[in-house]
């Protein structure tokens, strides 16, 4: 019982920190607190829901033009709609303000393309809903293929930011943007590739939980919420603390529905939010400050 | 004595206003309790959030607060008890918020209030399902849309006047401290904290009425009608439109946004989403201040910058 | 404060709220009556954004364009002259927002003055806009609004008409249902039970507890969860572990995708497996294939119903999907009613209600006649089988399949 909660824990929760991996990037590196994340999965579920009904493409094979579509999708965002407001915010808090208003703006636009291109029906097709065995627990291949999916994006990219140079780079605008700028960094091109990341591994997410959630053009506002919660827990731009809180998420939600009530663990979730918000707004794994 | 001419002719507009329904057809009457409610709701919000700088999107967990309150009471109580009960819940659930707030500041308080809506939200569920075995509440109100706006008018008269009376007061004075710079504001013996609970639960107090006032109109209040996070994010945009620092300035962006909001949903109704979102985009662009601001800009000679202006979030 | 600054305050409130006025004026006119008139106008609001527009999508939304496209191809209404009349739709987004929905029926029955209103989608939104309907005396079909207290709201709002029966019709006939099943000894006599914490799911629910407890059931497993919810592992799980041969969800269509995919996951295949909305849409039988055959859910069709098979085809062909099994034809059939009244009353509304209240129709769904405004005449529980969803209860309807069971194993 106990061995079977952690594991359906661990594999719900890999789809947290899948979806929260994205945002932790652009929110900690770019400044930017991205509100139209969710809907940016959303997009790449019919995105990869296109390609496998019509073109009869796997979603695995999906996801070698979802995820660079994403990416240079959020790039010329970010030269389109976020440059101008890093240019003229006088410091972080006031970009970080603007970016929420600005981003729930392109939420409604892309909603709208979505609701425009597609109506408001549910939509969904199956793959790899077959079952594993994994220590005796049964477990969907396509959910444990979000958690694989999110170890190793999380780890290649930890390990990126952490030994490479231009890891280095993107991590030194993330700790002291004001500083980056005298050893030689380009401040902006840095926001721009971590922004244009966080809309690559958002299409990621969208691509795998395309495959065994149905989505409708407006459920956008949910996974954007869920990442939230995921990044607060973690602390903002840490990829480690996204990957982790994205896990403890998963395994505090199956844990209230296992042992307490299944009613309450939305309500659980946002108590831990709220109070580690209060206690230690940085997260487990943020900087401070 | 310009004072008293100028409260003179609000008067006179007040009731122009309020004998206006009497010419009205009922969507008239409808437009005018949409756009009352708007002006009081984005009113409220810069009361607290204009001179501090703090945005907060908590609105609709108070606004629904207020609603679900007149549905629970509105058969055993009569209706100005009821109203005063949901002041009173509103009032009490602003201070611990605000008590429990007092340390977080810039994103980490947007985020905060975001999430306290979905909070109130899953516990109101969670309450109803278990305890009261039902969900979904019914408002047998006797009243029609012109009562709802007479009271809406009124409440928006009283914020306004609120407003104005704290601009002009020490507390109004305090808070602007804070919104420039906080740290300064505690050392000049600025009680920081009790100018900001006060503001917070006097805000929070009067959208938790305009919630109330609205609920009877809609026969029917679940949780997920009226913790509608639209609600507050509608709110702040048509503050910052008009500007959350003027005394006018939300009424003013207020009734323009209303209006095309209105006008786009009859005339693009498959296109609302796409254009309500390019709009949202451009306000933050080109009026970030809001428009009167924008309007004085272009008055007053290039190079002078009012205080007020110079940032509108300081605090990170 | 100076006299500049006030004066400049002032005149700021009175631009604002004079564009109002000038915007209001124009309100109070109202479009005049034509004599000779061209058209038939019919308005709508209902959610093409927002949270609903899911639900709305596929049940009405499809079924408003659907018949306006049938009517106005056959060169409109039919009036009792005689002549035909094309219909002018008049289409408003009430986005999601009771406070919309309420202001966009304001404007339909008093600025565009049309001749008649169609509901929105939910039951919320049909209670909110009742007391206007009836105050304007506009007929109002509601049709995905599901309350048990329609009787009631018959006698507060004289001109509503409630198509889609109460959560205790459901719970009810499914009980009823079960009770056979046992008795033939096709299942046990315990059952996992789960609802969504939502106000569709909380009726079925409270009204299946005392349904089932009387019909001698013992309820083994019994939790509530909430909307958001997307990962079922543990609740299926535990439903499992029980010795109960039922498993009966009042979900949301989310859930009930999510519930399908996932028990097909875990291969909890249970005897009787029962499903909330969402069970009779399109994507489901898309997404789970032969695997649906055997799953229990509210609605379905007659499968012999000739009527009912022309109308699943012309919706396939004009809308471009296949139409739902539950609430689908009965809101085609509303407007069909509609259609039928105008036909022998002509266009007053008052003539139109008397006439929906008592006449009889022929729909999609079959003959209509409506007891105290109430369509009673339903399929309350169905069941796939051989690729279409049909109805099995109430059990002495015409048409009625017999239930199969136990059901299948997963493919």
């Amino acid at each position: 019982m106990l061995i079977d909660t952690l594991i359906t824990g661990l594999v719900a929760g890999g789809t947290y920190a899948l979806v929260a991996m994205g945002l932790t990037i652009q929110f900690g590196i770019s400044r930017i607190m991205n509100l139209a994340h969710g809907d940016t999965i959303i997009a790449a579920c019919f995105a990869s829901f296109i390609l496998f009904s019509v073109f009869g493409l796997s979603p695995i094979l999906a996801l070698m033009i979802v995820v660079p579509a994403g990416y240079v999708l959020s790039d010329a965002i970010y030269r389109l709609i976020m440059r101008p407001l890093v240019a003229r915010a006088p410091n972080a808090g006031a970009l970080e303000v603007d970016s929420i208003l600005v981003t729930f703006g392109l939420l409604f636009v892309i909603q709208g393309v979505l609701l425009v291109a597609f109506g408001g029906n549910y939509t969904g097709y199956t793959f790899l809903n077959t079952p594993v065995d994994l220590f005796g627990t049964i477990v969907a291949a396509n959910r444990l293929l979000a958690l694989f999916l999110a170890l190793v994006f999380g780890i290649t990219l930890i390990f990126v930011l952490s030994r490479t140079r231009w890891g280095m780079t993107l991590r030194a605008v993330s700790i002291a943007p004001e500083n980056a700028p005298l050893v030689g960094i380009d401040i902006n091109r840095a926001a721009r590739t971590a922004f244009a990341l966080g809309g690559a591994l958002a299409a990621t997410a969208g691509v795998v939980v395309s495959m065994y959630q149905t989505f409708t053009a407006t459920i956008g506002v949910i996974f954007t919420m869920k990442a939230l919660i995921v990044v607060i827990l973690g602390g903002k731009g840490s990829l480690t603390g996204a990957l982790i809180g994205g896990l403890l998420l998963g395994l505090v939600e199956t844990f209230v529905a296992a042992y307490i009530d299944p009613g309450l663990t939305l309500a659980a979730t946002y108590t831990i939010f709220l109070l580690l918000l209060i206690l230690r707004p940085t997260g487990f794994f943020g900087q401070a400050g | 004595m310009s004072t008293t001419v100028a409260f003179i002719l609000a008067a006179a507009a007040l009731a122009g206003l309020a004998v206006a329904p009497l010419f009205l057809n009922a969507y008239g009457i409808g437009l005018l309790v949409g756009m009352t409610g708007y002006v009081v709701l984005a009113s409220a919000w810069a009361m607290f959030s204009g001179p501090t700088r703090y945005v907060s999107l908590a609105t609709v967990a108070f606004f629904g607060i207020g609603a679900y309150t007149v549905a629970v009471l509105s058969e055993t109580l009569p209706y100005p008890l009821v109203l005063l009960c949901a002041c009173a819940i509103g009032l009490t659930v602003a201070l611990i918020v605000g008590l429990s707030t007092l340390r977080l500041a810039g994103i980490y308080f947007v985020i905060f209030t975001f999430g306290l809506a979905e909070l109130i939200r899953q516990l109101v569920t969670w309450y109803e399902v278990n305890v009261t075995g039902t969900l979904g509440r019914y408002i047998f109100l006797p009243f029609e849309g012109i009562h709802i706006y007479w009271q809406l008018l009124a409440l928006a008269a009283v914020t306004l006047l609120l407003s104005w009376w704290i601009s002009r007061s020490r507390l109004g004075l305090a808070l602007r401290a804070v919104g420039d710079d906080e740290v300064v504001a505690a050392h000049a013996g600025i009680n920081v904290s009790r100018a900001k609970l006060m503001l917070f639960a006097l805000s929070a107090t009067i959208i938790t009425l305009v919630g109330a006032i609205q609920a009877p109109r809609w026969v029917y209040v679940e949780p997920a009608i009226v913790f509608n996070p639209t609600i507050s994010f509608l709110t702040l945009i048509m503050a910052l439109l008009g500007g959350a620092t003027r005394l006018w300035g939300p009424a003013l962006g207020a009734v323009p946004l209303f209006l095309l909001f209105e006008w786009l949903s009859a005339n693009f109704p498959n296109y609302f989403s796409i254009i309500l979102g390019i709009f949202f985009i451009c306000i933050v662009f080109f009026l970030p201040q809001g428009v009167l601001a924008k309007i004085e800009g272009l008055r007053r000679p290039a190079g002078k910058v009012p205080p007020e202006d110079k940032e509108r979030s300081g605090a990170a | 404060m100076s006299q500049t600054v006030l004066r400049r305050a002032f005149l700021r409130s009175v631009s604002a709220f004079g564009a109002a006025a000038l915007f209001l004026s124009a309100m109070s006119e109202g479009a005049t009556a034509q004599d000779d008139r061209t058209s038939v106008r019919i308005g709508y609001a209902v959610s093409l954004s927002g949270a609903n527009a899911g639900g709305a999508g596929i049940t009405t939304i499809p079924n408003y364009r659907l018949w306006v496209e049938d009517v106005n191809a056959a060169g409109g209404l039919l009036l009792p002259d005689g002549s035909r009349l094309p219909i002018e739709v008049i289409e408003y987004d009430d986005r999601s927002s009771s406070e919309e929905a309420v202001r966009a029926v304001e404007r339909l029955a008093t600025q565009d003055e049309v001749d008649f209103i169609l509901p929105p989608w939910g039951t919320g939104f049909n209670l909110a806009i009742a007391p206007l309907m009836a105050r304007a005396g506009y007929p109002q079909i509601a049709v995905t609004a599901v309350t048990d207290r329609a009787p009631e709201f018959v006698e507060r709002w004289p001109s509503s008409f409630w198509l889609l029966g109460g959560g205790a019709d459901y719970s009810t006939a499914l009980a009823a249902v079960m009770a056979e099943a046992r008795d033939a000894g096709a299942i046990n006599n315990q059952v996992a039970m789960i609802s969504v914490a939502d106000g569709f799911g909380i009726d079925l629910v409270n009204a299946a507890r005392p349904a089932l407890a009387e019909a001698g059931f013992e309820l083994v497993y019994d939790e509530v969860f909430p909307v958001g919810t997307s990962d079922f592992s543990t609740i299926l799980n535990e439903a499992r572990a029980t010795t109960a041969d039922s498993f009966v969800a009042f979900s949301y269509p989310p859930h009930t995708f999510a519930l399908m995919q996932q028990s097909q996951v875990v291969d909890y295949s249970p005897p009787l497996f029962y499903l909330g909305v969402g069970a009779g849409f399109p994507v489901f039988q898309n997404m789970n294939a032969e695997n649906v055959e055997g799953v229990m859910s509210l609605g379905g069709i007659d499968p012999n119903n000739p009527q009912n098979a022309a109308y699943r085809e012309r919706h396939q062909e004009v809308i471009g999907a296949p139409a739902d099994y539950w609430a689908s034809v009965i809101t085609y059939s509303s407007l069909q009613m509609l259609q039928q009244a105008i036909e022998r009353v002509g266009l007053d509304r008052e003539a139109v209600t008397q006439e929906l209240a008592t006449g009889t129709f022929e729909t999609a769904a079959g003959t209509i006649t409506l007891e105290n405004n109430q369509l009673r005449d339903l399929w309350w529980v169905g069941q796939w089988q051989g690729g279409t969803f049909v109805g099995v209860a109430p059990t002495d309807r015409e048409g009625a399949s017999a239930p199969q069971l136990p059901k299948p194993g997963w493919n």
